[in-house]
């Protein structure tokens, strides 16, 4: 850890943003962008479980709203189709960088990413309470400051989807299932439309 | 099926909409037979919840018959259930508390935003109350979908008439709460603000919990009568001064706990650019803000309060100075009905607890509009409104 802050607090909660991701980057994290997103979740089941489930990304596409469709190619590499503000989808191939089995798993996206975008995903022991996850993302907004903004109009914005996703994936493993308000069939396909 | 749907201020209508599905493993569909309109349902009438849309379904009071059920559910067709206005999971940590209405996963995630940024972390899910509460379509309806069968629903013994159980569904566990907030020692001396269902069931239960005396405080007769019933003493604040005749009932000591259950639900669920609005009308004329701050006030130094009263928002003017100085201690929150519908059933099974005493008019659904406006003139003699979808038009 570099000397960014002088606190315990995770560098994605740092005020000193540039200097947190170039110490983010030197945990593992590839340099695919200047936007950091950090969110952690508790999940109370068992932490292997929890990497098992999320390392098969087959699984992903059930929790995660805006992905289409995740394909995996090998055991580190897979391509990603994911919806995007006006009815678009964007796509990328990414690579797993590194693992630890049941601890970690960070990723990067390769060359000619419409998003380019980095992260790591760790799973921690919390006791009683079950498993601590936390993802922290990096990327490279599309058009900039102003597709952030549309993208954020249209709740596609990755922070925002990644704290619905990690809450989507907590209800999935505590419950077996994503809560959803829809009444019929129809207004249920029309949310995940 | 023919549903209570909200359209805007004062405007509810009876509309057909199309039934309610199975979505997910855990869930069941229910067909109602009894439903209540709640004096927080009159906050939604009156157009003071924010994240409401045209068409929603309303109603957080009902029970009825399982007529479909999901793989996961553990309820069976033909059942008679009552369901707890909570959506609660049954596995997330608080749920394993039996903090029920803290429960994670009861909110559909997108939801969870608004909670989150008002408050810091979401609750559970509640039926038939707004979009921020989950956007639920509510039991005022011949059909709901009820989300965690398996956990929230209780199971009604064969032969027990609606009337006596479906209370177990809000306002009897939340009189109940009430008052085991208040952390009753026998011999104590119980304040009660507001006899509403919940004050009134708070009266009840305070007895219970070996209360010796309660003194029950509103302004209208008829619910004040319906305290005394229960063995209250009453106060009313447009006939006697309350602070000066709670300090000379209890020998100038003060009410050893006391319980606001009247609060300002309108307050609740306000965002700042709705605020204003809420200013200008004729709500926060009715001083109700005042029994929290007049309960502080009037309470023993030592002593507890409790606090079922919705609030939602900020509240102006809290008397921290005298809630410090007098080593209070303040217990509140929505409630766990999950955690108390057992003991509550059982307690009315045993002829222990009765709430049928609260019905004062029952009507079809097709008749609710006219319920709520009823309701909503005229709390004195109206104190509570049920719904049966069986039921012949008037």
């Amino acid at each position: 850890m570099s000397d960014v802050n002088t606190d315990d607090a995770p560098l994605s909660a740092s005020k000193h943003t540039a200097a947190a991701i170039d110490t983010a980057t030197e945990s593992l994290i590839e340099k695919r962008g200047d936007t950091m997103v950090g969110r952690a979740v508790t999940i109370n089941r068992p932490r292997a479980e929890l990497f098992a489930y999320f390392r098969d990304f087959t699984n992903l596409a059930h929790f995660m709203e805006n992905v289409e469709r995740i394909d995996v190619i090998d055991a580190k590499r897979s391509h990603w189709v994911v919806k995007a503000p006006g009815g678009r989808t964007v796509e990328w191939d990414a690579l797993i960088t590194d693992e630890v089995e049941g601890e970690y798993l960070a990723w990067a996206s390769q060359p000619g990413a419409d998003v380019a975008n980095s992260g790591r995903i760790d799973f921690r022991d919390a006791g009683a309470r079950g498993t601590v996850v936390t993802a922290t993302l990096l990327y490279d907004p599309p058009y900039g400051v102003v597709g952030r903004l549309i993208a954020k109009l249209f709740q596609r914005e990755p922070a925002i989807q990644a704290r619905r996703d990690l809450r989507r994936f907590k209800q999935l493993m505590e419950t077996g299932e994503v809560a959803t308000a829809a009444r019929t069939r129809k207004q249920f396909e029309e949310e995940m439309a | 099926m023919r549903a209570l749907t909200w359209h805007g201020r004062h405007d509810v209508r009876v509309d057909t909409v199309d039934d309610p599905e199975i979505l997910n493993p855990r869930d069941a569909i229910i067909k109602i037979t009894a439903t209540a309109i709640c004096g927080s349902d009159l906050h939604l009438y009156d157009g003071y919840i924010p994240t409401m849309q045209a068409g929603d379904i309303l109603g957080h009071e009902f029970m009825g018959e399982v007529v479909e059920t999901g793989s996961g559910s553990t309820l069976k067709k033909g059942q008679k259930v009552v369901v707890p206005f909570t959506i609660a999971c049954g596995s997330c940590y608080h749920c394993g508390k039996h903090q029920y209405s803290a429960c994670d996963n009861g909110l559909p995630a997108d939801n969870q935003d608004i909670a989150q940024t008002l408050y810091g972390q979401p609750m559970s899910g509640l039926f038939g109350y707004s979009h921020m509460t989950g956007g639920y379509a509510g039991g005022q309806a011949e059909y709901v979908r009820v989300p965690f069968s398996d956990v929230g629903p209780i199971v009604i013994p064969e032969g027990i008439d609606d009337e006596k159980v479906l209370f177990l569904s809000d306002i009897l566990p939340t009189g109940w709460m009430a008052a085991e907030n208040a952390d009753i020692e026998p011999g104590d001396t119980v304040a009660v603000w507001g006899c509403g269902p919940v004050g009134l069931f708070a009266v009840q239960s305070a007895f219970l919990m070996g209360a010796e005396r309660v003194i029950a405080i509103d302004h209208f007769p008829h619910r004040l009568e319906l305290a005394k019933k229960f063995g209250a003493e009453t106060i009313n604040f447009e006939d006697s001064a309350v602070y000066e005749a709670l300090m000379e009932m209890t020998g100038g000591i003060g009410p050893d706990a006391v319980i606001d259950s009247v609060g300002l639900e309108a307050h609740g669920f306000f965002v700042d650019n709705v605020i204003d609005q809420i200013k200008k009308s004729t709500f926060l004329g009715t001083d109700r803000t005042h029994s929290i701050r007049q309960a502080i006030f009037a309470c023993r130094k030592g002593g507890r309060v409790s606090m079922p009263a919705v609030y939602g928002g900020f509240v102006d003017k809290f008397p921290l100075g005298a809630f410090m100085e007098k080593g209070l201690t303040l217990k509140t929150g929505q409630t766990h009905v999950q955690h108390y519908l057992p003991g509550l059933l059982a307690a009315i099974l045993e002829e222990k607890i009765d709430t049928t005493f609260l019905i004062s008019h029952r009507l079809a659904l097709e008749d609710a509009p006219k319920g709520y406006k009823m309701f909503h003139y005229n709390q004195n003699e109206v104190t509570k409104v049920v719904l049966k979808p069986g039921l012949a038009l008037a």
